[in-house]
């Protein structure tokens, strides 16, 4: 899982029709600091999270295991928002 | 597998449901020698481990299989805390992170 930041949405008319109803999110990957890394990633969101905050986005097939996401075509979702990194 | 060592925690309360009760922590990835490698990531924890503590962690689908039929949506998990790594017969101790505050001490310690 990584931390990341939500900086936009996508809006998609032409899809596949399980993904239809479903957020899309752009994301920049950040450190435990708050520093942006480097890419992009395109996340289905599942916590109704909103632009500017700090999200945990899960990727790979455990993406489909979030809630509303079985058997669909999805390999990235945002699965919490992040109130706290606490480091040592 | 991979070597990790826990560095900080989070904490979130908008979450999937599945997620609830679960610790999610800080980890940087190690070399076997315990250097820092690649990038800090989010891992769920299923053995109790603390800060400063060298783990090894699974990546994939497998990162759920711990918390059993719950599936919880996680794609990183710790799943075992390392006592020791052997290398080529070399022994490599897992030592505990220096604390800020003990450098400080042992500085004030010093004879001028």
């Amino acid at each position: 899982m990584i931390l990341a930041r939500v900086v936009g949405t996508v809006v998609a008319t032409r899809k596949d029709p399980r993904l239809e109803g479903k957020k899309l999110l752009i994301l920049k990957p950040i450190s435990p600091e708050g520093k942006d890394e480097s890419g992009y990633v395109v996340s289905v969101d599942t916590v109704s999270a909103g632009v500017g905050e700090r999200v945990i986005a899960v990727a790979g097939s455990s993406a489909r295991l979030a809630e509303g996401c079985k058997d669909t075509p999805v390999d990235n979702t945002i699965i919490g928002i992040v109130d706290e990194v606490h480091l040592d | 597998m991979y070597l990790g060592r826990v560095v900080g925690c989070v904490w979130s309360t908008i979450k999937n449901q599945s997620l609830t009760g679960l610790r999610m922590l800080v980890v940087q990835p190690l070399t076997p020698e315990l250097k820092n490698t690649g990038k800090p990531l989010i891992c769920t924890d299923s053995t109790g481990a603390g800060t400063g503590e060298v783990i090894y962690w699974v990546r994939g689908k497998e990162a759920s299989f711990p918390f059993g039929t719950s599936e919880p949506p996680v794609d990183t998990t710790i799943v075992g805390i390392v006592d020791s790594v052997h290398i080529e017969q070399r022994a490599v101790p897992v030592l505990p992170i220096p604390r800020k505050a003990a450098t400080s001490r042992k500085a004030k310690a010093k004879p001028c």
